[in-house]
């Protein structure tokens, strides 16, 4: 079946809904595809706040959260979109509180703001309250805000329709084509439907379930990633993969660092805060990545806690009743039951976890999707949110910046295509180009025998987390390169077990699984190669930052034999390069 | 542990009618229902169908009736409900298949609500200004998942399906109880009508069910009598 409309919109979460919203907003035809239902992307489980500079409760600038977002990337930062992150945060945060999100406020009926990591006052002189919030659920509240706002514009939304592919005209993506729509499995009948579009938003999300231990959701399988690195598009910076440090122990749901913001410590077994020897100003409001860092060292030297001595301790207890239930309720609950844990009184089990990817595909600050190291644009593509690198985040990622970035990024996106689409052309798409995509599925659905998809995610979920993790060795990361080749050449195999078309599931994990194997080829190699240190990016044998070599972006494009990797520079603007501490 | 799991299965394109199946899998204690959905799929059974996205009572994806009650599947465990657990889907839905029932008309309720904020002011150049109090008027329906745990619990809904529903008019006292919101009285007018908030009959089964512990029947009733003070 064959649907048109000008603008398409892939994914439906915080960024993919705020650019939905401003293209109905301008009158733009626009659809917005989801694998999902909207509510149920994973913008909603973001838990802290959202930081901006609006000084409600003290002094603070947009150019102090400039400042403290690119240091906290370690300075791979482009920085002219950390500017327009910071700067456009606040009239962002303004404009969801008047959408109706429901911020928690100040006294004086202001939104509130608390602590977070690595966001600073004056250039990184002390913590400053920058991060707005409603409780501990700040991402439910954007989420169901431009949900609600979606609705009362009148956006047209296709639920649980599974982008499998991305159409082109005059060439492929990264062959100076142009985007020409999707292709999308319906899930209730399995029918494939053509999507034509001018211009095609990926908005997707991460990829966290190639990690054994992760934050993420089942649905974070690096779609659109992939999508587009099979079209010849490269992935930028993907061996920087951010490690929440206060995951629940075993099983990976988040604990926010607003536990911390709020004044929550670290514990070893010992009972000691550890992070003075790591961090001795910022402590425990230290950025993620030297966090994370801190608990794999206390753990590696026998000072973790529990049987196998392999975690550490979040401790709320003298926080207090109120604040701990006001302001940090849905992570108490989740101590409780996922743990059973009670955080009034007990220390709670947490491990690092698997949460965030800084790299993605590749964007200039206008979320137009870019081919090269010159920044040659794909017409017509556009990414926002955490699939996207356009780069705010550089080699480690704040608290709350993904938030600030699917915000700030989703709404420009929204504009930018406006734009685009009242200037361009309508696409015109072959008739066929369902065709290889549908021999892709019916592949699956039809091999007679072959492994389980399941079993061999799991396999590549323990490889990701053993050897592309907080720490890194060559010899780990040739492992997991050379891993994820077999894995990868097994998965020619695979065989679901499901043959029906009705809601199918198996199917389409197994497709899925394919996109998570794209994305960790990609990370393992790019990470390999990376022979320095920096942010969340740490191996043994290069313990230093290498800005000689190493102050670049890397671009890994999909071959035959494997990735073939080439780097662009990075943007300074403002702030050069300086030994990170905390 | 060895759990007994039964499971109410219909795939339309092999079965007359729903039947349930058995299955035993080891598990411990701590284990939600959504892992045995998903050892059962992964190891004895790859057509088993739910939904499922973010595995920790966030998303709403997996609300389904276990040992009787609706729960998420994430987010109850073996040793909340012992060695014999039964799984069905959520009652009053159209099942697609398994375990997965169609939202449509669920989500057609929640819209029809206006479950977005009005504010007839122009918007200042920075935020609007909300007392404490006023912000904690409406706080507990802020909380809703769009689960549908509260209204297929719901025999009124059972009764009587063109009844808007628990989920919908949670989500209109979210707004209708926002000093921000100018829109209150559009609201209670379409929450005034024969399938509205007198559908109620305080049963109580929302609350039960809810998995973000919401006071369903407190906001319905609240809502209620704002119908009635709108109309003297």
């Amino acid at each position: 079946m064959r649907i048109d409309h000008d603008a398409l919109v892939i994914g439906a979460g915080g960024a993919g809904l705020w650019a939905a919203l401003e293209l109905a907003r301008a009158g733009v035809s626009t659809g917005v595809l989801t694998k999902l239902y909207p509510t149920r992307s994973h913008t909603g489980a973001a838990q802290g706040g959202v930081c901006a500079a609006l000084g409600n409760q003290e002094e603070d600038h947009w150019e102090w959260h400039m400042f403290d977002t690119v240091k906290g990337g370690d300075y791979l930062v482009d920085q002219d979109a950390a500017e327009v992150l910071a700067h456009e945060a606040i009239e962002t945060v303004i404009e969801l509180e008047h959408m109706g999100l429901p911020f928690n406020r100040t006294p004086d009926g202001k939104i509130d703001q608390r602590r977070f990591g690595g966001h600073t006052r004056n250039f990184g002189e002390a913590p400053v309250k920058r991060a707005c919030f409603a409780a501990d659920r700040t991402g439910h509240m954007i989420l169901q805000t431009l949900y609600q706002n979606c609705i009362k514009a009148g956006v047209q939304f296709y639920d649980e329709y599974h982008v499998v592919d991305l159409l082109f005209e005059g060439g492929d993506g990264g062959d100076g084509g142009r985007a020409a729509g999707a292709v999308a499995y319906r899930i209730a009948d399995g029918e494939l439907h053509t999507f034509g579009a001018k211009a095609v938003l990926l908005a997707t999300g991460g990829n966290g379930r190639m990690f054994s231990i992760t934050s993420n959701a089942h649905s974070l399988t690096g779609d659109g990633m992939s999508l587009v690195y099979r079209h010849g598009i490269p992935l930028e910076d993907m061996e920087f993969y951010q490690f929440h440090p206060t995951g629940i122990y075993g099983i990976g749901i988040l604990l926010s660092e607003a536990a911390r913001g709020e004044g929550g410590t670290l514990l070893n077994a010992d009972g000691e805060r550890f992070m003075s020897r790591y961090a001795p100003k910022a402590m425990e409001l230290a950025p993620r990545d030297m966090v994370s860092r801190a608990i794999y060292l206390e753990i590696r030297d026998g000072r973790g806690a529990g049987p196998k001595k392999d975690y550490v301790y979040l401790d709320v207890r003298h926080l207090g009743r109120a604040v701990i239930e006001e302001k940090l309720p849905d992570i108490t609950e989740f101590a409780r039951v996922y743990l059973g844990v009670e955080p009034l009184t007990e220390p709670v089990p947490v491990q690092p976890t698997a949460h965030y990817a800084m790299g993605g595909i590749p964007t200039d600050l206008r979320t137009r999707v870019v081919r090269d190291e010159a920044n040659t644009v794909v017409e017509g593509l556009f990414a926002a949110g955490e699939t996207a690198c356009v780069s705010v985040h550089g080699a480690n990622r704040l608290g709350t910046n993904s938030l600030v970035d699917l915000l700030v990024f989703g709404r420009r996106a929204g504009r930018e295509m406006t734009a685009y689409c009242r200037a361009a052309e309508a696409p015109s798409i072959a008739a066929d180009v369902e065709e290889p995509v549908r021999s892709e599925l019916e592949a699956l659905r039809t091999r007679p025998e072959g492994e389980s998809p399941s079993a061999l995610k799991a396999e590549l979920a323990t490889l990701m987390m053993d050897n592309v993790g907080v720490f890194r060795t060559a010899r780990m990361m040739a492992t997991a390169v050379a891993g994820v080749a077999a894995i990868k050449e097994r998965y020619t195999r695979v065989r679901v077990r499901d043959t029906g078309r009705i809601f199918n599931t198996d199917l389409l994990e197994a497709r899925e699984l394919g996109y998570l194997i794209d994305g960790a080829e990609a990370m393992a190699s790019s990470a390999i190669a990376r022979t320095e240190s920096r942010g969340a990016h740490s191996r043994d044998d290069y313990p230093e930052r290498d800005d000689v070599n190493f102050l670049a972006h890397t671009l890994a494009y999909r071959g035959e034999a494997g990735p073939s990797l080439r780097y662009k520079p990075v943007t300074i603007t403002r702030f050069e390069p300086k030994p990170r501490t905390y | 542990m060895q759990v007994d799991l039964r499971i109410l299965r219909f795939d339309p394109e092999r079965d007359a009618a729903p039947h349930w199946e058995s299955y035993r899998v080891e598990a411990e204690p701590m284990d939600r229902v959504l892992n045995l959905l998903t050892t059962v799929k992964a190891e004895q059974d790859g057509t088993l169908t739910f939904r499922r996205s973010c595995a920790h009572g966030i998303c709403g994806s997996d609300a389904m009736l276990i040992n009787g009650r609706n729960r998420l599947a994430c987010k109850i465990r073996v040793d909340q409900l012992g060695k014999k657990i039964t799984v069905a889907p959520l009652t009053g839905l159209p099942v697609v298949k398994d375990l997965v029932v169609d939202m449509d008309t669920f989500f057609s309720k929640y819209r029809s609500v206006m479950p977005f904020l009005i504010a007839d002011s122009p918007a200042p150049e920075r935020e609007r200004r909300q007392s404490q109090a006023d912000r904690a008027r409406y706080d507990d329906t802020t909380k809703c998942i769009l689960c549908a745990a509260c209204t297929t619990a719901c025999p009124s809904f059972w009764a009587q399906p063109s009844y808007v529903g628990p989920a919908a008019i949670v989500n209109a006292h979210r707004f209708i109880f926002d000093s921000r919101d100018d829109a209150g009285d559009e609201r209670l007018e379409i929450l005034a009508d024969k399938d509205g908030v007198w559908r109620c009959r305080t049963i109580f089964n929302c609350v039960d069910a809810c998995p973000r512990g919401i006071n369903i029947t407190r906001a319905i009733l609240e809502v209620s009598r704002a119908v009635v003070e709108r109309s003297v």
